[in-house]
């Protein structure tokens, strides 16, 4: 499978990254190339193969359904670019 | 003062208790080393002063008390991938700008809890992609090798350049470091340092910026094998704070140093021959084999049918999942902002401008093999693959191979702006073809120097080992350091 321009553009709009139409241009060759290198997993016969899901066998790990953490709001805003009163700012989202 | 900095953290640990000199001491001679040489080598982007002062004269507090811990006083380099509270923590990204985080890695706090001193941050390819420490938003590190009779400018290796540059250059006594496909041990190769990856889950994974989680390790770059283990004594913890950290005891690594190997079985793999693989890498692997064989070892052929697919299926597994895990970075909770007439132009301008070109590549082709209609076609299909590799190591090792050895790399240091790695991710991506199956199948496994090249650049082996038996590798690696010696660059900086 290979991507055309469009292709990267809708991608890039998925992943939240602008591009311009020469970056566009450039990604579509470098991603071809990938998508081309990776292709070679066509040859391996995965009949009835199970997908790794966690490549150590463990049980889910559970913990006591306590309070562990918590009123650190200033923490977690410290490295904002933008807070107000305990918040993160952002454009506004809703007319 | 300077020979201070050429002790291994073994050797350091018992001057420091036999007080022929002060943590201080080493810390301060340390600190020149970096000042003096970090113009050059770029190997680190943040120094800490005062802190590494702080703390080693909090050291030798605890050594005039006789309550010296485990590495009371021994200054590491930390990757800029662990959260260190209060400083320079960017993953060598711009999308990090200014990013200090209020909280501490584990894997950092077992570090500190244990008496290390930290020196500062090293650089790394950014978010750990790549193979030559060139995606850096802080630029190159240089490698303190060179070719014999040339001056050009070599990488380090990546994603861990930084750490291993500092380490050989004498910069830090050992250096934090993480393994994603290879981070950890092929820049060790590259610069005759050692490279450990843990098992996936030996170290707690708990504040260190993910990029592909499943298949994230710490470990440890460091001089020699025995500093290796006593560094992962450290950073290895069972971790409440990471569910992917196995309940599993710490043994002592130390321990394993000097065991014999009599009677162990290596396997060497066939598929790990590949073809236009240099002569030279040929020639060690088979000293390798022999320098084992000679101390006791049962050598035997192993076939690992599936390697050639581990690099493919990596990048689909890897950048699925940093795709996944870089969305976090929009702008609104730390880092650099890039505004926009709304919030999704706002994150658009942000990403664009606070990710590198490798960063874009592999995020955006994360987001396409998960994209809707394409799922089954790429991540399903790799994750299965995935299990067909794993599966191939658990063959091996139930036959009774101890530990696989393979060469580190497919080539010794190549140059600062290689003109065919940079024309084609795809080459840059080789770099890995040994190191990778590793990480897909979560095994341990350590890179260790066992020769020069033609130019007199040094070269490394691999040594893989069944999950959790970090043991055997160090007795392994530290027989072939026996017998090959240590290797250190001419000081040119």
């Amino acid at each position: 499978m290979s991507v055309n321009t469009a292709t990267v553009k809708r991608v890039a709009r998925l992943a939240r990254i602008a591009v311009t139409d020469d970056e566009a241009a450039h990604l579509e060759g470098e991603l071809n190339a990938i998508l081309g290198f990776v292709e070679q997993l066509n040859e391996v016969d995965i009949d009835g193969v199970e997908p790794m899901t966690s490549v150590t066998e463990m049980t889910m790990k559970t913990r006591d359904d306590v309070v562990t953490d918590g009123d650190r709001a200033d923490d977690i805003v410290a490295n904002a670019p933008a807070s107000q009163d305990g918040f993160f700012l952002v454009p506004k989202v809703v007319e | 003062m300077t020979d201070l900095t050429s002790l291994t953290i073994a050797q350091a640990r018992d001057k420091l208790l036999a007080k022929e000199c002060s943590a201080l001491e080493l810390t301060d001679a340390y600190l020149g080393a970096i000042e003096a040489a970090n113009q050059a080598l770029n190997a680190y982007v943040a120094v800490t002063p005062d802190r590494a002062r702080e703390m080693a004269r909090q050291s030798d507090e605890k050594i005039g008390a006789g309550a010296a811990r485990a590495l009371e006083g021994i200054p590491l380099g930390i990757k800029d991938l662990f959260a260190t509270r209060g400083v320079h923590t960017q993953a060598g990204s711009h999308i990090l700008d200014g990013f200090a985080p209020r909280y501490e890695s584990t894997v950092t706090q077992n570090l500190w809890d244990d008496g290390a001193v930290m020196l500062g941050k090293l650089n790394m390819d950014e978010f750990a992609m790549g193979s030559s420490n060139e995606t850096s938003h802080y630029g190159p590190v240089i490698n303190p090798w060179r070719a014999e009779g040339d001056n050009k400018a070599l990488v380090p290796g990546g994603s861990s350049g930084g750490s291993a540059a500092a380490v050989a250059a004498w910069l830090c006594a050992g250096a934090t470091a993480t393994d994603t496909g290879g981070s950890i041990r092929q820049p060790a190769a590259f610069t005759g340092t050692v490279g450990l990856k843990p098992t996936y889950g030996r170290c707690s994974r708990w504040g260190i910026v993910a990029f592909a989680s499943s298949l994230d390790q710490a470990g440890p770059i460091t001089r020699d094998v025995r500093d290796a283990a006593l560094m992962l004594n450290s950073m290895a913890s069972v971790d409440a704070k990471d569910t992917t950290s196995v309940d599993r005891p710490v043994p002592d690594y130390e321990a394993a140093i000097g065991r014999s190997v009599r009677g162990m079985t290596i396997g060497v793999p066939a598929e790990y021959r590949m073809d236009g693989m240099p002569a030279e890498i040929d020639t060690l692997w088979q000293q390798g084999i022999d320098w084992l064989k000679q101390a006791g070892a049962q050598i035997k052929p192993i076939s690992l049918p599936h390697t050639r697919y581990a690099l493919p299926a990596y990048y689909i597994v890897a950048p699925a999942e940093a795709s996944s895990n870089l969305a976090r970075y929009d702008g609104v909770k730390y880092g650099l902002r890039v505004t926009g007439s709304d919030v999704t132009e706002m994150y658009e301008a942000t990403r664009a401008a606070g990710f590198g070109a490798e960063v874009k590549r592999r995020v955006m082709i994360g987001t396409y093999v998960l994209s809707a209609g394409y799922y089954d076609a790429y991540y399903l299909r790799a994750q299965k693959v995935r299990t067909l590799i794993k599966r191939d190591f658990e063959t091996v090792f139930a036959d009774g191979v101890d530990a696989i050895l393979t060469p580190a790399t497919p080539s010794a240091a190549f140059g600062i702006g290689d003109q065919d790695m940079n024309a084609d991710p795809v080459k840059m991506y080789l770099n890995d073809v040994f190191t990778v199956t590793v990480n897909m199948a979560g095994l341990p496994g350590i890179a260790v120097p066992a020769g020069l090249d033609g130019n007199g650049l040094p070269l490394g082996l691999q040594l893989i080992g069944r999950p959790f038996d970090e043991e055997t590798l160090f007795a392994t690696a530290y027989v072939i350091e026996q017998a090959a010696g240590r290797f250190t660059p001419e000081k040119w900086w």
